[in-house]
């Protein structure tokens, strides 16, 4: 006997025959955010297409169609050179890669430090900091010709100028954790009777790393865009140089893949620089666990 | 037998002479007095609760003993020996007086434990392993065992703060100086921590600062509570809590508790108005 | 006049940068002329023009009107595209941040576009657009677009859920909310994104610049600081090539600053 007041349970029961179970993949693959993902997905490919292929709009007269560039991508033997089974493609890939991993490590290396002691000492950054905001604001690519003109080989301007770019945000970013610490934490050790360099070691360093994770993520992404313009100026191979010849030699849907390629790449290196700041900040992502994010 | 050791230990230490204190900020600029020829005598071993409204200046007081301010005339001993006053504006921070901040300090990048053997691995006295054993005793006394391994942004507040305390102690100070660290907790917390610093204090017996704007919490933890006044600040009235030790919280609602409330609650209403109508910002 | 002069020596973190950089100029100065001076070059810094003759060379283009030509092509395009970043961008932010349905269709595939570097969409850009001036413009709006949509979000979902719930229950309309809550939340954001967007602009100007007007499409055509440099390398005239890097390093510093300021007034402004 139902209270006329309850929705009758029955229906309801019946609407639910079979319970999906929180988190498991189903539930996943149906929550509303996958599937809003997927429809964004779509709408801007089906656009893409559409406005090449269908609708043939003018203006991307020019543009290579979607499914040309899927076609090509995945064709063992592309027209225009480049797919997923050209060993081309892979080499092109590992040029870029290990010039952003040059550049990344040196720019970390030395950029790191030289934001620790410039929030750190105050002396230090009236004297250094000047000279470093007056380098800044000179747009990495404006250094080409005299990076061209300074180092004789190849590589190494593409190189310079990807770990000029990462050095000064690293840099910065350092130098604004470490002055970002509590005032509270550098008394409680003075208290605790820490010295200079005990203070460094123990408050300094720990403390800036959260904003040094923010800034290396930054910084990641800021070397490959110089990277990529650096290579489209002047280089052999990388990613940036298949995307500048294909232009010039008319392969376009080779520019598409140069494109999409280096998104994923960037993509990954970024997710990587996350991955090892989340390793090495456990204690960070448990508080963060608790206050619910 | 440990009790005694540890009192005879601590007997004689952490007398503090506070003597015609004066601090102003920003002496060329806006010109603001925070303490005002203030005098006070804390004897070893005493608890001293320091009461006043919001921004009146008992913060810079503790900051001057502590270190981290320097004071423009006046001087301040611990023990006879002169930790800041003429010749010496500001006093150097160390560890035979520690803090324990308001918002809490301890470190969240180390666990409880390396937080805990902070002071003494910087001192490089005692060996790792002692330090250990000593952090782990003095836990089990606190009641913290089993939180070694966590990191401090797990624990609830009032755990947090008394691993900043026990943390102080490990070093053996003379001088524990707590700025308000129970204001953000609730007020049955707040009970249950007032008797376990009081627990803490008979096992360490330390010469306790407590700055607080909460007049009963002054009574029942303090045998000295000095009342101050608004910006600038010193002391209005200076009494001593005669309720012997140890207090259990039942202490609350006695006769004596109670007229010493009646006594105090006037003078602390009447510094907080003054306050109030000054628009005192928070601090 | 004088006496804020003297005021500037008696500031100590001003005479340590002055004495900063007065060394820096000299070591760069020792280190350009090594070659003539000791008989060796010094690596890598011994090949740069030295200070001195940047400044002979930089003398005579302060009257030449082509040098300042440049200086308003660049400034030109870089406030084109962030001013159409800006006028895109904080909408689409939030909008982003207020409707969920919006956010979970549209910024996946945001961030799965976004680690394209805007220099990488130069060639479809100018595929697609009609004019080199449009395509540089699309790529200069894509750097500072990214960031100023980040920032917003960033900051609008930064609002403590508390004040959406107090408004409410108060009463508020939707309309209220947004301007009361979101708005003046957002401004600081949206100025500090307009900030590092500026600074991008003007990477992704210079960049597209030389590339165009001196890469692959041939020279003589786009002007503008960035061309101005390339321009200068492949004439041999090195000196002008510092003399427009530190042209646009002013420039960028100044745009920056001047958006930094404005930030600041609105800031405060919906503070009220």
């Amino acid at each position: 006997m139902t209270n006329s007041n309850d929705s009758n349970p029955t229906v309801k029961q019946q609407r639910l025959n079979f319970e999906i179970r929180e988190g498991s993949l189903l539930a996943k693959i149906l929550s509303p955010r996958l599937f809003l993902m997927l429809v964004g997905f779509i709408i801007f490919l089906g656009f893409w297409h559409l406005s090449v292929e269908v609708w043939r709009l003018p203006r991307f007269a020019q543009m290579p169609a979607l499914r040309t560039v899927v076609t090509e991508i995945l064709s063992p033997n592309p027209t225009y050179g480049i797919s997923i089974f050209v060993g081309e493609y892979y080499q092109h890939i590992l040029a870029s890669c290990l010039r952003v991993f040059i550049a990344f490590a040196l720019a970390t290396i030395l950029g790191v430090p030289l934001g620790l002691f410039l929030g750190w000492s105050t002396k230090f950054r009236e004297y250094v900091f000047p000279v470093f905001e007056m380098l800044r604001p000179i747009p990495i690519l404006a250094w080409v010709p005299l990076a061209i003109i300074m180092f004789t080989s190849l590589e190494a301007p593409v190189i310079f100028l990807a770990f000029l770019a990462s050095f000064f945000v690293t840099a910065l970013n350092t130098m604004l954790g470490v002055e970002s610490i509590d005032e509270s934490y550098f008394r409680a050790a003075k208290c605790l009777g820490a010295k200079d360099y005990q203070v460094f070691l123990n408050v300094v360093i720990p403390g800036a790393t959260p904003f040094i994770f923010t800034g290396l993520q930054i910084s990641i992404g800021v070397c490959w865009f110089s990277l990529v313009a650096a290579e489209m100026v002047s280089g052999q191979f990388g990613l940036g140089y298949i995307i500048n010849t294909s232009y010039t030699n008319v392969r376009y849907p080779t520019i598409i893949i140069g494109m999409v390629t280096l998104g994923f790449i960037g993509y990954l290196t970024s997710a990587m620089v996350r991955a090892v700041g989340k390793r090495l900040m456990q204690w960070r992502m448990r508080e963060l666990a608790l206050s619910g994010n | 037998m440990n009790e005694s050791v540890k009192t005879s230990q601590h007997m004689g230490r952490g007398q503090i002479s506070i003597d015609n204190v004066v601090k102003i900020y920003d002496p060329e600029g806006a010109a603001v007095m925070a303490v005002d020829h203030c005098s006070l005598e804390i004897a070893a071993g005493e608890i001293c609760m320091i009461v006043g409204p919001s921004g009146c200046g008992k913060t810079t007081l503790l900051n001057a003993i502590a270190g981290f301010h320097s004071i423009n005339s006046g001087s301040i001993t611990l023990d006879g020996k002169l930790l800041c006053g003429p010749g010496k504006p500001q006093a150097t921070p160390g560890s035979d007086r520690i803090v324990v901040f308001q918002n809490g300090a301890l470190f969240p990048w180390k666990n409880v434990l390396d937080n805990m053997m902070f002071g003494p691995v910087m001192a490089g006295k005692m060996g790792i392993k002692e330090i250990k054993e000593k952090a782990f005793s003095m836990m089990a006394d606190a009641g913290l065992s089993g939180t070694e391994n966590n990191f401090p942004g797990e624990l609830s507040s009032g755990v947090r703060r008394r691993v900043e305390i026990v943390r102080a102690l490990m070093n053996d100070p003379s001088v524990l100086l707590l700025d308000e660290p129970y204001r953000a907790l609730d007020s049955l917390t707040k009970s249950v921590m007032h008797e376990a610093l009081l627990d803490i204090y008979y096992k360490n017996k330390v010469t306790i600062f407590f700055i607080t704007h909460d007049l009963q919490e002054a009574l029942f933890l303090g045998n000295k509570v000095a009342i101050m006044t608004s910006r600038p600040c010193k002391p209005k009235k200076v009494l001593t809590v005669d309720i012997p030790y140890p207090r259990s919280y039942s202490v609350v609602t006695d006769q004596r508790f109670r007229d010493l409330m009646e006594e105090t609650s006037d003078l602390v209403h009447e510094e907080a108005k003054k306050s109030f109508a000054a628009g005192e910002r928070e601090g | 006049m004088i006496r804020s002069v003297q005021k500037f020596f008696f500031n100590r973190s001003s005479r340590r940068a002055t004495i900063a950089i007065i060394v820096f100029l000299l070591f760069w100065e020792t280190c350009s002329r090594s070659m003539g001076w000791f008989g060796f070059q010094v690596p890598w810094i011994g090949k740069i023009p030295a200070p001195s003759a940047v400044i002979t060379a930089w003398i005579p283009l302060l009257t030449d009107s082509g040098y300042w030509t440049s200086w308003y092509l660049s400034s030109k395009r870089v406030f084109t595209g962030f001013l159409m970043a800006m006028i895109l961008g904080i909408p689409f932010g939030l909008l982003l941040a207020i409707n969920r349905t919006a956010y979970g269709i549209m910024f996946p595939t945001f961030e799965v576009l976004r680690p394209i570097p805007p220099l990488a969409w130069v060639p479809a850009a100018i595929i697609f657009w009609p004019t080199a001036e449009m395509s540089i413009a699309f790529v200069t709006f894509l750097g500072a677009f990214y960031t100023i949509v980040i920032n917003v979000l960033g900051g609008a979902q930064s609002i403590d859920q508390r004040f959406f719930q107090a408004a409410r229950s108060m009463g508020s309309s939707q309309w209220d909310i947004f301007k009361r809550i979101v708005l003046p939340a957002t401004v600081p954001s949206i100025a500090v994104g307009a900030s590092v967007g500026m600074g991008i602009t003007w990477e992704v100007v210079v960049a597209a610049e030389m590339i165009s007007g001196g890469g692959s499409d041939g020279g003589g055509k786009g002007g503008g600081l960035g061309f101005f440099i390339w321009d200068s390398y492949l004439g041999g005239s090195y000196q002008q090539i510092v003399v427009g890097m530190i042209s646009i390093g002013i420039a960028g510093y100044l745009s920056s600053s001047l958006i930094r300021v404005l930030g600041d007034h609105f800031s405060k402004w919906t503070r009220r």
